[in-house]
This record gives C-alpha cells, sequence and structure tokens, in this order.
C-alpha cells in the first residue's frame, strides 16, 4: 500500500529528471517549445489546485503572473537571482492572502467578476506607483539567464506545482476543499473552517503562479504593465484545465500539452486565422466535453466495469 | 472497401509524384529564393501600429524588390524574396517563440523586426545568439546607444524621447526669444513607457529653455474623454500645450480642444499626429498643430514614396516612422547586393555602410540613425519637419498655430 500511495510523487519526480536532459538537445525553438509547454502545465495545474476543487472561477492567473515578473524587474539589479525568487514567491503569497481574506466570502459569479478585475487593479496600482513615485515605467532585465535555464527551472517548478497539489490531496485541507466544493452549507455544519482553508488554498495557488511569472521574466528582458499583466494568460488556464478536467490532479496536465500544442500549430500555420480557430476550439471544447477529458475517462471505466462504484478519488 | 483504399492511395501518390516533378522543374529553373521573415502584432493592443507603420512597408517593399526581379546579389544575379510572416498577437512570449521558429524551423535568410519598442527588446537577446542582424526601427529608447554595444548586431533608428522632448523645447525656446509666445507650457502625459520617459526629459529641458511649466499632468493609458484635463490646460493661461500622448489619446484631445476652442499658439500632440488619419479626425483645418516626427515635406524621393505607398497599401504612410522602415529595409537591400546574404557581412555593412535610401544619403551612427527628424508640424496638408531647424529640408514653424475652425 505504502508503494503505491507513493507512487505519483516519485512518478512526477522521474519524468522531470529525464525531461531535464532534453534542454541541452534542443535547439532555440525546441527549448521555446519547452518553455511554453511547461509554462502552460504549470499555470494549469496551479490554478486548478485552488479553483477545481471549490468551482471557484478565478480569472486572477494574470494579476499573479505579472507580479511575479515586476518582482524580478524591479529587483535584478540590486538582488542576488535566488533571493530575487523567494522575494517574488513572499509577495505572491502576501498579495494573495490579503485579497484572499477580503474577497473570498464571495461566491459564484461575484467572485469570478472580482479575479477579473483584479488583474486590472494590480496594473493600475503598479502604473501609478511607477508614474508617481519612481518616475520610471519601463524596466528592463539584464540577467545572465539562458532560454534552457529557464526551461529547468519551469521543469523543477511543474514538479513541485504537481507534488504540492499531490500532499494537498492527502491532507485534511484537501478533503475539507472537496466538501467545499461539493457544498459550502454542509462543510460548515462539518465544523470546517470554510474561510480558512479556502485563503491558504488561494495562496498555495497564487504563490506558484507568480513564481511562474517570475521565472520567465528574463524571456522578456523589457518589462511594462501592458506587457505582463495579459488578459489572455487569465482565460488560457481556466479553458485547458476544464479541457483536461479540473477536478483531478493531472487533469489540467492533460488538458494544457494538447492545447498548447493546438495553439502553437495553430499560429504557426494559419497565423491570420488564428483568433477564429481559436474561438471554434473552444466551443468544441465546451460542447463536447463538459467534464473534460479525465471525466471522459472516468465515464469509459464505469460503462465498462459496468458496475455502479462509488467515485474515486483521482 | 479495400480496393477503395488501394485505389485512393494510388491516386494520391500519383498526383504527389506529378507536383514532386513539377516543383522540381520549377526550382531547376529560377534560382532560389532569399527567405525573410517577420512575426509582427496583426491582431491585439499593438496591431494599430503595427498595421500604420510596419506591416504595410514590409508589404511595400517586397512587392518593389520582387517587381525589379528580386534582391540583387554581389555576382550580379537576382534572388526573388520569399516571406514567412507570423502573428505575434501583441504578445512578448509568442513573439520570441515566432522568431526562434523563424530561425530554427523555417530557416530564413534574414528576420525583419516586429513593432514596438518592447517587443524589440524581448527578441533583441536572441537574435544576437543566433546571429541575425536586428534592424529595430520601431523602437524609441534612450538607452539606444547602450543596447547597441550589448548586441553588436542591432540597429536603433528613432531615437530616444530625450531628443524629442529637447527638440521641441527649443523649438518653443526659440519661439520665445522672437517674442511669439510668452513661454508657459501646460503638459499632460500618458502613464505608459513612452509617455513618462518624454515627460522625464522634458521637465529639465523646458527648464533649461527658460519655459514655464504652469501645468503638469498625468491621465492613465486608455483614457477616453479628454474634456476636463484641456479645460484645465485652457484654464492655466498656458500659451503653449503639449501632450505625450497615444493615437487614440492624442485624436480625442484634438477634438476637445476643438469643443472647448482652446487656441493656444503651441498645440503639440504626441504619436498618431503624424498618422494620415489625424486631418480626418479633426475634421478641419489642423495647420499648425505640432507632433511627433515629420518629413521633408519638398523632397521629390520622399513624395515618390508617398504616391507608392498610397497605390500598395490604399492609404499615405504616416509621417514618422513609415519612411524611416522603408529606409531600413533599402539599406537591408543594397547591404545584401554589396555582400550577399551572409548575415555577419551584412551587419558589418549595415554597420559601417553609406546607403541610398529615400531619406538621402543614410549612414549610421555606432548603429543608430540620428539624423532624424523631432518635431513635426501640418502645414498644407504635408507634416512637415521643423526640427533641427538647421538640417536641410527644415520648414519654417508656424506659430502661432491658427484658431481651430468652428
Amino acid at each position: 500500500m505504502m508503494s503505491r500511495a507513493f507512487l505519483f510523487p516519485i512518478a512526477v519526480i522521474a519524468v522531470a529528471g529525464c525531461l531535464a536532459f532534453l534542454p541541452s538537445y534542443l535547439d532555440d525553438y525546441g527549448i521555446g517549445i519547452m518553455i511554453g509547454l511547461l509554462n502552460a502545465v504549470i499555470l494549469a495545474t496551479a490554478w486548478a489546485l485552488f479553483s477545481g476543487p471549490t468551482g471557484y472561477i478565478s480569472l486572477a492567473t494574470a494579476a499573479f503572473f505579472g507580479v511575479g515578473a515586476y518582482t524580478v524587474a524591479v529587483l535584478n539589479e540590486s538582488v542576488p537571482y535566488p533571493l530575487i525568487l523567494i522575494a517574488a514567491a513572499i509577495i505572491g503569497a502576501l498579495v494573495s492572502l490579503s485579497i484572499g481574506l477580503a474577497t473570498l466570502r464571495l461566491a459564484g459569479i461575484y467572485f469570478v467578476i472580482f479575479t477579473f478585475g483584479l488583474s486590472e487593479m494590480v496594473r493600475q496600482m503598479i502604473t501609478w506607483f511607477e508614474v508617481n513615485i519612481t518616475g520610471t515605467l519601463g524596466r528592463y532585465i539584464f540577467l545572465p539567464i539562458e532560454p534552457r535555464h529557464i526551461a529547468w527551472q519551469l521543469l523543477g517548478l511543474a514538479a513541485l506545482t504537481l507534488v504540492v497539489g499531490w500532499l494537498i490531496r492527502r491532507s485534511k485541507t484537501g478533503l475539507a476543499l472537496r466538501v467545499i466544493g461539493d457544498d459550502e452549507v454542509v462543510a460548515a455544519h462539518c465544523g470546517i473552517n470554510i474561510a480558512r482553508v479556502k485563503v491558504l488554498l488561494f495562496g498555495v495557488s497564487a504563490t506558484l503562479l507568480t513564481l511562474a511569472g517570475a521565472i520567465q521574466a528574463p524571456r522578456y528582458v523589457y518589462v511594462e504593465p501592458a506587457i505582463v499583466f495579459n488578459p489572455t494568460l487569465s482565460f488560457l488556464p481556466v479553458i485547458m484545465a476544464l479541457l483536461g478536467g479540473a477536478r483531478s490532479l493531472i487533469g489540467p496536465t492533460l488538458g494544457a500539452i494538447p492545447l498548447f500544442l493546438l495553439f502553437e500549430w495553430l499560429s504557426a500555420s494559419y497565423p491570420n486565422a488564428y483568433s477564429i480557430l481559436l474561438g471554434a476550439v473552444f466551443i468544441v471544447i465546451v460542447y463536447a466535453l463538459p467534464q473534460g477529458v479525465t471525466g471522459l475517462i472516468r465515464r469509459w471505466r464505469e460503462r465498462s466495469a459496468s458496475v455502479v462504484q462509488p467515485e474515486e478519488a483521482a | 472497401m479495400r480496393k477503395f483504399m488501394r485505389r485512393h492511395v494510388l491516386q494520391w501518390a500519383l498526383a504527389a509524384s506529378v507536383t514532386a516533378s513539377l516543383g522540381g522543374h520549377a526550382t531547376a529553373q529560377d534560382s532560389q529564393p532569399v527567405k525573410i521573415g517577420y512575426a509582427v502584432s496583426k491582431t491585439g493592443p499593438s496591431a494599430a501600429g503595427a498595421g500604420v507603420t510596419t506591416i504595410p512597408n514590409y508589404e511595400l517593399w517586397v512587392k518593389d524588390v520582387n517587381e525589379a526581379g528580386g534582391l540583387k546579389m554581389p555576382d550580379g544575379s537576382q534572388r526573388k524574396i520569399e516571406v514567412i510572416e507570423y502573428d505575434d498577437r501583441s504578445a512578448s512570449d509568442e513573439v520570441v517563440r515566432a522568431v526562434e521558429r523563424l530561425a530554427t524551423q523555417d530557416n530564413v535568410d534574414f528576420i525583419l523586426p516586429p513593432w514596438g519598442t518592447g517587443f524589440n527588446l524581448a527578441i533583441a537577446p536572441l537574435m544576437d545568439r543566433l546571429g541575425y542582424p536586428q534592424l529595430a526601427v520601431t523602437s524609441v529608447t534612450d538607452k539606444a546607444p547602450e543596447f547597441a554595444k550589448r548586441w553588436k548586431k542591432s540597429f536603433w533608428f528613432l531615437g530616444g524621447g530625450k531628443d524629442y522632448a529637447e527638440a521641441l523645447a527649443k523649438v518653443i525656446g526659440d519661439a520665445k526669444a522672437a517674442g511669439k509666445v510668452e513661454g508657459k507650457i501646460a503638459v499632460v502625459s500618458v502613464a505608459d513607457g513612452f509617455g513618462i520617459d518624454l515627460i522625464n526629459a522634458a521637465r529639465p529641458a523646458f527648464e533649461e529653455a527658460g519655459l514655464e511649466v504652469v501645468l503638469d499632468k498625468t491621465y492613465p493609458l486608455g483614457t477616453s474623454d479628454f474634456a476636463t484635463l484641456i479645460n484645465d490646460a485652457k484654464g492655466s493661461e498656458a500659451d503653449g500645450f503639449v501632450a505625450f500622448s497615444y493615437p487614440p489619446d492624442t485624436f480625442g484631445m484634438t477634438k476637445a480642444a476643438q469643443v472647448a476652442a482652446f487656441n493656444p499658439a503651441i498645440f503639440y500632440v504626441g504619436v498618431g499626429t503624424a498618422f494620415p488619419i489625424y486631418e480626418k479626425v479633426a475634421g478641419t483645418d489642423i495647420t499648425g498643430v505640432m507632433g511627433i516626427g515629420g518629413v521633408n515635406a519638398s523632397d521629390p524621393k520622399i513624395a515618390d514614396y508617398f504616391q507608392r505607398h498610397t497605390d500598395s497599401a490604399g492609404q499615405p504612410p504616416d509621417s514618422w516612422a513609415s519612411a524611416i522602415t522603408y529606409a531600413s529595409l533599402q539599406m537591408l537591400q543594397q547591404a545584401i547586393e554589396r555582400v550577399g546574404v551572409d548575415r555577419e557581412a551584412v551587419a558589418e555593412e549595415l554597420s559601417t555602410g553609406t546607403f541610398e535610401t529615400i531619406l538621402g544619403e543614410t549612414k549610421l551612427e555606432d548603429n543608430q540613425l540620428r539624423q532624424l527628424w523631432w518635431v513635426g508640424q501640418w502645414q498644407d496638408g504635408k507634416f512637415a519637419a521643423i526640427a533641427p531647424a538647421e538640417n536641410e529640408g527644415a520648414s519654417e514653424p508656424i506659430i502661432p498655430k491658427p484658431d481651430w475652425k468652428q
């Protein structure tokens, strides 16, 4: 039983270990694809850590990603790189915890709208600060970090995200979160401190998103709010996680990889029709796979087993 | 069923072999094309700028070259241009990946730059590592000298915020010295990279030119109502209005100034003033309006370029970065003609050579184009360059600006 239980983190680390050899052999485009893929996996998985089990759709991914990138932009000339990453994680955690405390009492559509506004608010606050206090807006990042270094860091972060997700699922908090997702009233009656659990998970998810932004910032070289607070970043993880299945741990990865490759293929092959095709793909996903890929697999399994089983906790 | 399939396969095979033989025949006849790739913003927030300044000029240049038989090589042969283009969707990571794709998948011979300072900087380290010369045309940055040293094959064509601000200060300072204005300036700037760069450079420059700043305000990116701002400026008793603005704001402020009958002696608005659409937006006589850029209005080469651009793109080019974009492509073309498609040699030639372009004789200084027009003014339907006044082709500024016709 013990070995079976630890299969998942061991597998994640083994796969990451194998992939770590890739950047040394790939050409620039290959590494670019790898960075894009890992970024998609991290964003979708980290997003689903909180939004999957609770069902709270957060559109704040761009806000945290941007905060991470901006932290690097501000500190890159004065602080050693590892410390910048730690600082980014701390800032991401603090921002998300304070926001979480204030807003996670919102539910449903109010929460969605709030998180969407959040990206814009953070962006405007940074702009205001830069314009009125520091008097500079565009910032430059000149760090001796090559694309393959970014790929390695993202690989580590992707493995960390999956392992953190696995740990949460095994913990009491994970169980509490699933109860909240099924029925908040029941959860409250069971004695679960709903607000605390939600804020905690929101914080963990946001910290991982912030780190993703921080690690990729050196790739931008020049950072200004309009560049790093890109609203597309908020929507893509949602559709990726929904395609894969937001309620399972590996689901977002299963959605992120094919979707990212599809986007890349579309933009390489049909640069002028990209947006139209993208819209069509979204519609197909929502109509054909409302439960995501993992939901489809589960249904197949159930059908072939032809015995009614209690739903397995992925 | 199986038979049907086999027949299909046979048909495909036949078609493929015919196509292959035709293709082989064609390449044997023509010389191989030169592959030129670019990724620019066709969609997203940057598409407006790229659609005015960058894309029409790339298309015009490729058309001009291919209609003339192709790029000339040092041995006198000619090779057509084959274009590979992508849409960066106004996102930095997309533009970076598109350039990686152009270089390593499409194996293009040259890569033309994206539109905008941020995107050019995002690809600069990559272009340098891959060994592609980068003609960073649409990048306004005071750090250009530093960048040219950092990335040896990068070329910077549009100067920095300081250049524009100081030239404007001189224009107004000269007018004050001539007794045409009092020199009380109301200045507003957009809270974005460009606006902040310019206002930071303008404050000390205005002071040095002996001008008094009576209003200094910043407005957020995306503002659409400028009535309050214009009324504040009107109430400040300024006789010079300066806006470091983006195209939508430039248009909005112009309309607001007309509505408020705000008629300062100097009316200067930022990016977008040089766009051909500006006159239509204003909907009235715009003589006297100043802005960034300008062209030598009396030069027949520029007039010819405007005509060809209008024929090709259906509208005239903007009078700031368009002509410079086209000139940068002419430089690339002439560099290839002299040294071939060896990228290292082309970069060296761009850096040291002298070229004959629509801007006249063009030569880079430390990998930067410095023979630029910093301030322009609408005069007789042309956005004529007025600064630096000592350069050949500069027009005399019209100060005070005639009142808006209602």
